[in-house]
């Protein structure tokens, strides 16, 4: 591997999502060990201002493709633009955050490149010059190590797997605009609506400690007690699948293999058993408690500390704690 | 209307943890004896779409198809017994080991054979290598749009209307068809099969095609033809180090977590 790791970095109004710094920290060390440069790609607009931040982050070179279909995410105008990029980077690797978007744009790009894709990477390493690519698979229970005999290999990797690189104002690289090898009549589906949950404080990305709830709960009502002690502990509440599918919590609050990705320093998993599939969005987080009436259940295997018991009991007990403790 | 869902057997996901046993030399998981094979649950919902469409437009005729071993029958036996109307069993020796790639290439190929297929449908991921690759390549292949993680999927006047799961909420996406859409979780449970429609299923066609039907030659599919190379499956040591906070009541577990967390500075 001697070519460029391309980093597609997503964007949000025109800002950069933070999971695109991990991506180009984890691409300037492959390329650091292998010899090869680190580019970027950015779609729609942002401009130069985003660009020098890429570059700062790690980035020797940015691909800006400005055009106003690129604005916001769809796969029928990004899979070319980015097909087009990828090819004139000659690059050996592709990482793209693990995310709604990631997740749908990624195998697209490996068909449409002739490629291959390793999807919810936690892992990504040199290997005798080849990327190995670390996954979860069989809900989370196993992992497997593959590499591919195409290139660019494609990875989606999940966030928090790998540390942002400190941004460096004096690092320099080459900002080059391309023209997106697309054009409308591409496009060949149309957005009508979105609804977006209502965003209660931070997103669970960016929040230190989330307090997330399970089928344990026994109901709805159980998320005010969880609520409550989000708010003590100034953090975000998340689930793991069975509340959000019995409709007890907005389907956005899902943890997991297929929901969200989340990385806090703390995590209390209260009735959550602990499957396979909810760990492998949480499992990474730095400590995690876990409450739980059975002292059997799976979650005290990945728990730093835990709690047997009602948690009807201890949650308002808990709270009043750490309200002590804050004083 | 012709739709085709694609199916994976795969070993029962509801097994605990501890059910599951990796196999070093195949570098794949190997579930203990007696673990039932079963559909992989977001195909299931995937073909639940699929009668729900049926269900508003019933001129519409649903093949399900599984890529597998002979043993992969009973998930399109299953699959008829929920109401599908035939099946297609894709089984040569040269389909084993396959990957993303050389799966899309093959139920590809099966569903341009099958032709004039409006829509095909897919879980969003198999619950097995949980990758969520097939879907999107079929599309590509097929160069037929694809519309990801649906929720609700509505048929009108040969345009798919899909309100399709976003990290932070839902967007409806349209698409003339054909098409290909894939299913997620939040599509809802799948109807259990009705002891009439499981007699009835008996009876209903299932044909058997290999690659040479497919007209694909033996060294393009499988293995051979994968992009993948699998280095190693294995089962992530759990450091087992909880420390469980006794006490005589909530409040004294409350205030023991309390000071061990504060120590740890974690609040």
């Amino acid at each position: 591997m001697t070519g460029a790791v391309l980093v597609i970095a997503e964007t949000t109004q025109g800002k950069t999502a933070g999971a695109a710094y991990e991506l180009l920290g984890l691409a300037r060390r492959l390329a650091d060990q292998a010899g090869g440069t680190v580019a970027a790609a950015l779609l729609g607009s942002g401009g130069d201002a985003v660009a020098q931040e890429l570059i700062a982050r790690g980035a020797d070179k940015v691909f800006v493709a400005e055009h106003a279909l690129l604005g916001e995410y769809y796969a029928d105008a990004w899979v070319p633009a980015l097909a087009g990029i990828c090819r004139e980077a000659a690059c050996d690797a592709i990482l793209i955050s693990h995310n709604a978007v990631g997740a749908d744009l990624a195998p697209r790009l490996a068909f449409r490149l002739g490629t291959a894709v390793a999807t919810g990477c936690v892992e990504v390493a040199l290997n005798a010059g080849r990327l190995a690519l670390t996954r979860p698979c069989y809900g989370g229970n196993a992992r497997e190590v593959i590499a591919f005999k195409t290139v660019p290999a494609i990875a989606t990797v999940r966030p928090g797997c790998y540390d942002v690189l400190a941004a460096d104002a004096s690092r320099r690289g080459t900002v080059e605009q391309v023209q997106p090898e697309f054009d409308a009549s591409a496009i060949r589906t149309r957005i009508i609506a979105r609804k977006r949950d209502a965003a209660e404080g931070m997103r669970l990305e960016d929040a230190k400690v989330i307090v997330a709830g399970g089928r344990g709960l026994n109901g709805a009502g159980g998320f005010r007690a969880l609520e409550d002690l989000a708010r003590a502990l100034g953090g975000a509440v998340g689930a793991s699948r069975v509340p959000c599918d019995l409709g007890w919590c907005p389907r956005s609050w899902q943890i997991g293999l297929t929901g969200r990705t989340v990385t806090p320093e703390l995590y209390i998993a209260v009735g959550i058993s602990g499957a396979g599939h909810h760990m492998a969005g949480c499992g990474n987080a730095k400590a995690i408690v876990a409450v739980n009436t059975d002292p059997e259940a799976a979650i005290f295997k990945d728990a730093r500390y835990g709690i047997v018991g009602d948690y009807q009991k201890f949650i308002p007990a808990f709270i009043s704690e750490v309200q002590k403790l804050q004083g | 209307m012709r739709i085709v869902v694609c199916v994976k057997q795969v070993p029962n996901p509801e097994i605990a943890a501890s059910q599951y046993r990796v196999d070093e030399q195949a570098r794949t998981v190997a579930p203990v004896a007696g673990v039932q094979w079963v559909m992989s649950p977001f195909d299931e919902q995937a073909v639940e779409a699929a009668l729900r469409i049926r269900d508003a437009h019933p001129a519409t005729n649903i093949t399900v198809m599984s890529l597998g071993p002979e043993r992969a029958r009973t998930v399109l036996k299953h699959g008829l017994a929920m109401g599908a109307d035939e099946g297609v069993l894709l089984a040569d020796t040269a389909f084993a080991g396959s990957d993303g790639y050389t799966t899309a290439l093959t139920l590809a190929a099966a569903i341009r054979k099958i032709g004039n297929v409006d829509l095909v449908l897919t879980g969003r991921q198999a619950a097995d290598r949980d990758g969520g690759v097939v879907g999107a390549g079929i599309g590509e292949l097929l160069g037929v749009p694809v519309i990801s993680f649906a929720k609700e999927v509505h048929i009108e006047d040969g345009v798919a209307r899909v309100e399709r799961v976003l990290d932070d909420g839902t967007e409806t996406v349209e698409a003339l068809l054909p098409a290909v859409v894939t299913v997620s979780n939040e599509l809802g449970a799948p109807r259990v099969p009705s002891l009439r429609e499981t007699m009835r299923a008996a009876r209903k066609p299932v044909a058997a095609w290999s690659a040479s039907d497919l007209g694909l030659a033996a060294d393009t599919v499988g293995a051979a033809g994968a992009r993948r190379v699998p280095e190693r499956m294995f089962i992530p040591l759990k450091q087992n180090r909880c420390e469980f906070i006794a006490g005589k009541s909530p409040e004294e577990q409350a205030a023991g977590l309390a000071q061990r967390l504060r120590e740890a500075k974690l609040i």
